[in-house]
């Protein structure tokens, strides 16, 4: 049984459609790039995977539980599924710690030395274990992320799903984001990731989809997608920004 | 006409002022605290996903932002008995009336202050796999009442204000001791002129601390 599976979503705001019958799966410790324009309905898509984003027809397996299915206890399916978002969302009013301890807390119910000793464990893996008594507005936007990363992660996520993560970082803090990123794949973690970081798609990642107007126009290993037989479409994407 | 003021009247009723401001000031905290807790329940009802909810709480806070309060005090004060049965008495009608008014105007300022709040940040307490009400309580409104508290406490100097009109269904409050004070020594100037010195300088004071905060809070965002 995949991880995650999506069959035949479809999504519509309105009168206008935003997915469009996408069906994929990412396996047990399978790394994913989801890649497109801008509009194109991949960031929808994954928040669709953890209900964040609700969707008309289909429907998204995720560890064999239905997310759009009425009976589904959505706060504990999230639990499992770690989240990094463009803009990072650490919560303001929390010290860089109690961001990580918050949620394992409050959600899991773990006593708050064992959160902490989580907390610490993961702060000094994304390499910021003298911040965690900064205030989130203190940090770079590189450092956030890490630390929204390292926020996903104390909930021992089955999956992580990354919402452009380096979209709104500046180039010089990109790396260390995907360095934190590379480490997670190499160590095993299913992961769905929004990204126009080819590098990172082309050494990371199993597989690549494109998606284009809402449908998934390629779904293709990563060897076959950098290669040669792939869509028009997915070409010119990637012809445009391959060149720089 | 300053040198006929005879101040010596102040000293002896005193006690009896200082009274009358005790009420005043609780009158004013207990409206706050309930109004704001109020408030937030209506302002979360308000933006809320549920359509009766929405329009039982809207209905309220339009009713009460539309009428004088002097006229809801006078109602809460004639049909508050009618309803329980027996008489309350002012104070108690007073705290009734103000917590249930002061409660449309903090909840739109809570309103305010909750969509002052990213959007994303809801996002990710949800991603997290925090309940409604744990994404409320754990990070919507203590960043929604951080933004807000300068406005709160402005609203707060007002209700401080307002608590003076509770002195036309009798009850002691500052101005009503102030009123009965005069009376008894039959130097009404005076005791008007000193309450009114009393209620400025609280107001002046706290303004100043709001406006101080306010530079704070901006800094500090």
């Amino acid at each position: 049984m995949a991880m995650i599976e999506i069959r035949d979503v479809s999504k519509w705001y309105g009168t206008f459609q935003v997915l469009a019958e996408c069906t994929s799966q990412v396996e047990k410790g399978e790394v994913v790039v989801i890649c497109g324009p801008s509009g194109s309905g991949k960031s929808t898509l994954i928040k669709c995977v953890n209900g964040l984003e609700p969707f008309q027809k289909g429907e998204i397996l995720v560890n064999g539980i239905g997310v759009g299915a009425p009976g589904t206890n959505l706060p504990k399916l999230r639990s499992n599924v770690g989240m990094v978002f463009q803009h990072f969302e650490l919560f303001p009013h929390m010290k860089v710690i109690e961001n990580l301890t918050v949620g394992q807390i409050k959600v899991l119910g773990r006593s708050r030395d064992e959160a902490l000793r989580k907390a610490h464990a993961l702060l000094e893996r994304v390499g910021l274990k003298d911040f965690e008594q900064k205030n989130p507005g203190e940090l770079s936007g590189g450092q956030q992320q890490r630390v929204a990363i390292g926020r996903a992660l104390a909930m021992d996520p089955i999956c992580m799903l990354f919402d452009e993560p380096t979209s709104a970082l500046d180039p010089e803090m990109i790396g260390e984001v995907l360095a934190v990123m590379q480490d997670l794949a190499r160590e095993g973690m299913t992961m769905m990731v929004v990204t126009h970081e080819m590098g990172f798609a082309r050494n990371v990642a199993h597989r690549v989809i494109f998606m284009d107007e809402g449908r998934i126009v390629e779904d293709a290993t990563t060897e076959d997608f950098f290669g040669t037989p792939r869509s028009d479409r997915a070409q010119l994407f990637l012809s445009r920004i391959l060149r720089h | 006409m300053l040198g006929q003021l005879d101040l010596s009247v102040l000293k002896p009723s005193l006690p009896f002022l200082w009274t009358g401001l005790k009420f005043s000031a609780n009158l004013t905290l207990i409206a706050m605290s309930g109004g704001i807790a109020i408030g937030t329940l209506l302002a979360m009802a308000r933006l809320g996903k549920s359509r009766p909810l929405t329009a039982v709480a809207s209905a309220y806070v339009n009713l009460m932002r539309s009428i004088p309060l002097l006229m809801v005090i006078l109602w809460f004060f004639l049909v508050i008995p009618l309803i329980i049965g027996k008489p309350i008495g002012a104070e108690y009608s007073a705290l009734i009336t103000f917590t249930a008014f002061e409660a449309a105007y903090y909840s739109e300022i809570m309103r305010a202050g909750i969509q002052s709040v990213a959007k994303g940040q809801v996002m990710a307490g949800y991603a997290l796999g925090m309940t409604y009400w744990q994404t409320m309580a754990l990070v919507v409104l203590p960043q929604a009442f951080r933004n807000m508290i300068p406005v709160l406490l402005t609203q707060t100097i007002i209700l401080f204000q307002d608590t003076s009109l509770v002195y036309a269904i009798g009850a002691k409050d500052l101005l009503k001791a102030a009123d009965i004070a005069g009376k008894n020594y039959n130097r009404p100037v005076e005791m008007y002129l000193f309450s009114a010195v009393i209620y400025f300088a609280l107001c002046y004071t706290l303004s100043s601390i709001v406006k101080r905060l306010q530079i704070k809070l901006a800094v500090v965002r």
